[in-house]
């Protein structure tokens, strides 16, 4: 581990704080989606990606990657400094997702030389937009049971089937595809393969998905006899399982190594007490109402707790008894308070909550409900909280399968 | 974004943990804790003996006056770890009443008493009172001149914690129309005064305690300056202190159930397999770290201004959340011997009772911290 010399940091930050302040547009004149899964139009798309690019090109994103890849090279720490000061001047979100917090890391930890020499800057300069293909029209949280079949031909698998929940299926160049090579192994996760599969070939098709929303943020997508090259394959024909649970890791946070930034916002809960300071209910301000006051510290109480809890897993000695315990848990925690808490949102606007996004009169132009609603994305996708439940029940206390 | 706390965690902490952790995981098995449930006593003098030796009652008093001049922090995981093994014994009620000495006695008191506790002698402090309020500063029970350089006490003080057992008394009492804190030795208590209550928890030994007509030196108040900021310092140290062993009952309490759910069978099935079960102890799970999270930032921060206060309640609260539910599933998940005496889970459930009635439960500092934060 490189040490790092506080003053060059301080240095760093303070230069990106001020390139922040310089360059972070808060308005474009529509409205900014809040987290990756709700990009859905070209317009939202081009402003996201000049902006990652942009935050990339300054050195504000990947500063911890190898400088052979793109990256920074720099201590972790550096790339920790400029996303807090993106985050202190509300910088928008990152786009690339899914390459900047997957793909990346799971490159950098097993991919093969080539694999990161070809996709790890694409990544960062969001030049090559990712997605991911894991779920299935049939099998969502039972992921080992993927249907989508690539049948080796020479120097091409050829792929038919179908994923779905594919964000930004409409714009991505590569997608992180599992699919079964084998369809006879007694056991069904030995018969799965692990792609860096092309988009933009044919008989890949994307059909858009109209989401609870009413937007269109992801898509299906079909694949019909579609040829992606070998060379994509990432470790060994019939090894894809394991690979896709690193991926999980690094998706559910439980793994770092991510190329920085963030890339959803607006499940903060001083943004919510900054809402309810503004509200009024019977004539007085709502924080005057004792049972909103209990549940807004509530809400305070426990987004300090999941903060204070990734800062003592820095400490052996506070996560000796699960080691893993609060990482695993991680994301259940996030998603679950992340929506009950737009939920309290819309519940503190009152009679506006019946309005919604379009509606003049709707308080903040009606970001809470669609927060609310934008929020299943992550207690779903991903693993549902429920089968995130299962894996903190078995894997972290020890409780036999369901 | 308001700073609410931090986690830190020093070098003795680290060792307090860890000797704590086999320290009371030896003396205290659950077999020693119900047996000493039926003493009088309350607790195994051996024991206190030997946490009197190896330092553990000097441990938040100043090196000048026979302690190892470290902090609450310092006694957070031990407390922690006593909580785990359900352990009894005045050590919460002894460091409680060092504190109000530490924070408040004149020099003269400081010199004389503290290193008798440092070395183990039991003391407790008195603070509730019949209107059984949480407001550290309502007191109502009376000091009042008797002419000859002694003062008269009047009232009544309630659930005083191991009061049988302790040397000293420190009292909240209003004098002179102010609230201030009064050293009382035991022995100068008349035959009756103290009362043994029926507590829900029974590995604590609790007393009411009658304060008419005892008679004290005007020496024993504590520096009548300070009553106020003592006072405040015994509230939030209180609270940090239950905070800490509700933690420890926690975890210990969730490991009691799923080991439970990990060997009983029903339906040709382990029970621990139904989602219907594993899932709240999930919950339950989830809960205990995040007050543990809560619990470590209160004691890395206890003494900072204005943030201490912020995340000692907001460790009690969660402790208080945490604790309720986990004991309360660990009853009904433990099914017809859950509703016996015998299962473990009532001791959890009684011991969170007892903390959340006292020094304030999760709503009293939710609402406190809803003043503090809006």
């Amino acid at each position: 581990m490189q040490t790092v010399d506080p003053k060059d940091l301080a240095a760093f930050e303070a230069d990106a704080d001020a390139w922040f302040k310089e360059n972070v547009v808060r308005d474009p004149g529509f409205m900014l989606p809040l987290t990756f899964m709700e990009v859905g139009t070209d317009q939202q798309f081009n402003f996201l990606r000049d902006w990652q690019n942009k935050v990339y090109d300054a050195g504000y994103l990947g500063a911890a990657w190898p400088k052979a890849y793109g990256g920074g090279g720099l201590h972790q720490d550096f790339q920790n400094a400029a996303t807090r000061a993106m985050r202190r001047h509300h910088g928008p979100i990152m786009l690339n997702a899914i390459g900047l917090n997957w793909t990346g890391p799971l490159l950098l930890d097993m991919g093969s030389e080539t694999h990161k020499m070809t996709h790890l800057k694409g990544i960062l300069s969001a030049e090559d937009i990712w997605c991911q293909g894991f779920s299935e029209p049939g099998n969502g949280s039972d992921l080992g049971n993927a249907q989508t079949q690539a049948v080796r031909d020479g120097d091409h698998y050829v792929v038919n089937g179908s994923k779905i929940w594919t964000t930004l299926g409409r714009y991505a160049k590569y997608m992180i595809l599992l699919a079964r090579t084998d369809a006879t192994t007694p056991k069904k996760y030995d018969g799965l393969s692990f792609f860096l599969a092309p988009m933009k070939i044919p008989g890949v098709e994307t059909n858009p998905i109209r989401k609870l929303t009413g937007e269109h943020g992801f898509t299906q997508t079909f694949f019909t006899d579609a040829r992606i090259p070998a060379t994509g394959l990432m470790g060994v024909e019939g090894g894809g399982w394991k690979v896709a649970m690193r991926t999980l890791e690094f998706e559910r946070g439980a793994r770092g190594g991510q190329a920085g930034g963030y890339v959803a916002v607006g499940s903060n809960a001083f943004d919510v007490l900054d809402l309810a300071r503004r509200m009024t209910r019977s004539g007085k301000p709502v924080l005057e109402d004792p049972q909103v006051a209990d549940q807004m510290v509530e809400f305070l109480m426990e987004i300090q707790a999941l903060s204070l809890n990734g800062q003592r897993t820095q400490v052996p000695n506070l996560v000796a008894d699960h080691p893993q315990g609060i990482p695993l848990a991680s994301k259940l925690m996030g998603t679950e308070m992340s929506r009950r808490l737009n939920e309290f949102a819309i519940r503190l606007t009152g009679a506006r909550g019946a309005y919604y996004v379009g509606e003049s009169e709707a308080v903040d132009q009606g970001i809470w409900a669609r927060a609310y609603l934008n929020s299943f994305s992550a207690t779903i996708g991903g693993g549902t909280s429920q089968i995130q439940a299962n894996i903190v029940g078995e894997h972290v206390l020890g409780l036999p399968k369901s | 974004m308001q700073d609410l706390g931090r986690i830190g965690f020093s070098e003795d902490q680290a060792v307090m943990l860890d000797v704590a952790t086999d320290f009371c995981l030896q003396r205290s098995p659950v077999s020693i804790v119900r047996r000493l449930m039926e003493d009088e006593l309350g607790h195994d003098p051996a024991v206190w003996k030997e946490m009197g030796e190896l330092g553990w009652l000097g441990v938040a008093i100043p090196e000048a006056f026979g302690g190892s001049g470290l902090s609450l922090a310092e006694v957070v995981p031990m407390v922690e770890q006593m909580g785990r093994r359900l352990m009894s014994g005045p050590f919460i009620s002894t460091t409680l009443a060092a504190q109000a000495l530490v924070v408040g006695g004149t020099e003269a008191q400081k010199l004389e008493i503290l290193p008798r506790l440092a070395e183990g002698t039991a003391a407790t402090v008195a603070l509730a009172e019949p209107d059984f309020d949480w407001e550290p500063d309502t007191v109502a029970c009376q000091a009042q001149d008797a002419g000859d350089g002694s003062l008269i006490l009047s009232g009544r003080k309630v659930l005083v914690g191991d009061a049988g057992l302790a040397s000293w008394i420190i009292a909240s009492v209003r004098y002179r129309n102010s609230p201030a804190l009064l050293l009382i030795a035991r022995s100068a208590l008349p035959d009756g005064a103290l009362r043994r209550e029926t507590v829900i928890d029974e590995t604590r030994r609790s007393f009411a305690l009658d304060l008419d007509g005892v008679k004290v030196a005007k020496d024993d108040l504590l520096d009548l300056d300070l009553a106020g900021t003592t006072l405040m310092h015994l509230h939030l140290a209180a609270n940090l202190l239950g905070a800490a062993d509700m933690v420890g009952g926690t975890q210990s309490c969730i490991d009691y159930t799923v080991d439970y759910l990990k060997t009983r069978t029903q339906f040709g099935r382990l029970i621990g397999s139904y989602q219907a079960l594993k899932h709240p102890i999930v919950d339950a799970y989830c809960k205990y770290e995040q007050a543990r999270s809560h619990l470590y930032a209160a004691a890395n921060c206890f003494g900072e201004q204005g943030v201490g206060e912020i995340a000692v309640r907001m460790a009690k609260a969660a402790a208080d959340k945490a604790y309720s539910f986990a004991a309360d599933r660990a009853i009904q998940f433990h099914g017809g011997f859950g509703f016996t005496f015998d299962c473990d889970a009532q001791l959890y459930r009684r011991r969170a009772i007892w903390h959340a009635a006292n020094h304030g439960d999760a709503g009293f500092h939710k609402a406190k911290l809803a003043k503090l934060l809006f």
